[in-house]
């Protein structure tokens, strides 16, 4: 294979990674690092670089369209995001000594829950929540629109929403990830956040959060410009196809068949690395 | 900041929004730059690159003018194929760190203080991150 057709062949991969992450929602960061590695056969170091890389285009290529919809909280955001960026400096920081055969396992296990989380529904509605004293403190309750009109909610548990932010951090920085469901989790289930509130103002912290770590992984000579170059550039053209296409698609099969896909390489990266393969 | 942010803001809503957009465009505008230059120099890595691509099943990281801040510029004012992606990639890594600085001043304009201080500390970690000589 020449230089040409590594690129063509990394940039055709990563653009169908990114448009099944940004049909799904999930984000094409998380086939991306088991492409490079296993089809690939890239070092995980540097598909985690690559990776990380096309997490803040996707990320700060979609924000014009969530920031229109006037969903996302910054105030919840920015104060989750001391969390989230002291964990990707942690993550990275690990990254550098854990061997590349426990970050393969680690990273298999966190794709299997992101696997499992395609497969659960929506969250209701959490409105009618009593105020919070922290989360009162610190300004977080907001409003968003619905069709009834502006919808004001409630701020919950915020020291276990920060905590959990943490370990999104971290993992982000490990692996190169967004780690978009983990974020999730931590606003719509314990902070009690509405979903969509959730979802924008995640979709913002994960481009901070992937600099955050980028920025460690380029001091560190983690992140190769001949292998980051056709990966950034496929999954960029990919998410703006997926999100073009978006309102027309079976979001719901696409979801299980992606579930599926996703749920065979978190296996497969489980089991190189603990044959000590990756 | 934003019209589901919390706090009242000396702005008003308007303001708010239209601050919101602006953030909004610069980011996708940053991004599009930074694909482009990207773009570029992944065209003379191909035309001008080696015939066979780098072998990426053994890692031995990037040298020093691929990895620090004023190398990469360096080499990409000299039109070398590799610094010329490696400067796209930090302007995509600049977007999310634009994005916090214009926050700092958004909530500035609201006389938020305790979110001016939040946010320069999240703008000072990553800021800390691009320019710390240990590579951490």
């Amino acid at each position: 294979m020449n230089t040409l057709e590594f690129t063509l062949v990394v940039a055709l991969g990563s653009f169908l990674a990114g448009m099944l992450g940004s049909l799904t929602g999930l984000g094409g960061g998380v086939v991306i690092v088991p492409l490079l590695t296993l089809v690939f056969g890239v070092d995980i170091r540097y598909a985690i670089g690559a990776s990380l890389v096309s997490v803040i285009a996707t990320s700060s290529g979609a924000a014009a369209a969530y920031l229109r919809e006037g969903y996302s909280n910054m105030r919840v955001g920015m104060f989750l995001e001391i969390a989230t960026t002291v964990g990707a400096v942690s993550g990275a920081f690990l990254a550098g000594y854990l061997h590349t055969s426990m970050i393969a396992i680690v990273f298999g296990v966190v794709l299997l829950y992101s696997a499992y989380t395609t497969t659960k529904k929506e969250a209701g509605a959490t409105t009618g929540m009593a105020p919070d004293r922290i989360a009162t403190a610190l300004r977080l309750d907001g409003t968003y629109p619905t069709d009834d009109g502006l919808k004001s909610y409630h701020v919950r548990n915020v020291p276990i929403g920060f905590g959990l932010m943490y370990v999104a951090g971290v993992l982000s920085g490990l692996l190169g990830i967004g780690s978009g469901a983990v974020k999730v989790l931590a606003m719509d289930q314990a902070m009690k956040i509405p979903f969509k509130v959730s979802t924008t103002t995640s979709n913002f912290m994960i481009g901070v959060t992937a600099a955050a770590s980028a920025g460690i992984y380029l001091r560190r000579g983690y992140i190769d410009p001949g292998l980051a170059m056709p990966v950034m550039l496929g999954v960029l053209a990919g998410a703006l196809v997926g999100a073009k296409v978006l309102p027309g698609a079976k979001v719901r099969t696409l979801r299980i068949v992606f579930g599926v896909v996703i749920a065979a390489l978190a296996i497969e990266m489980i089991f190189q690395g603990v044959r000590g393969k990756l | 900041m934003t019209a589901a942010g919390g706090g009242a803001g000396v702005g008003g809503k308007v303001d708010d929004k239209s601050v919101e957009l602006f953030l909004g465009r610069l980011l996708r505008w940053g991004v599009l730059l930074a694909a482009l230059v990207v773009f570029i120099g992944g065209v003379l890595l191909v035309v001008e690159g080696p015939d066979v691509p780098q072998n990426y099943r053994v890692f031995r990281g990037e040298p020093v003018e691929l990895r620090a801040v004023a190398q990469i510029v360096h080499s990409a004012i000299g039109l070398h194929a590799l610094g010329l992606i490696q400067f796209g990639l930090l302007l995509l890594i600049a977007t999310p760190v634009a994005r916090v600085l214009f926050s700092v001043l958004g909530f500035a304009l609201e006389r938020d203080w305790m979110y001016v201080v939040i946010t320069l500390l999240v703008l000072g970690l990553l800021v800390y991150t691009l320019t710390s000589h240990s590579g951490i």
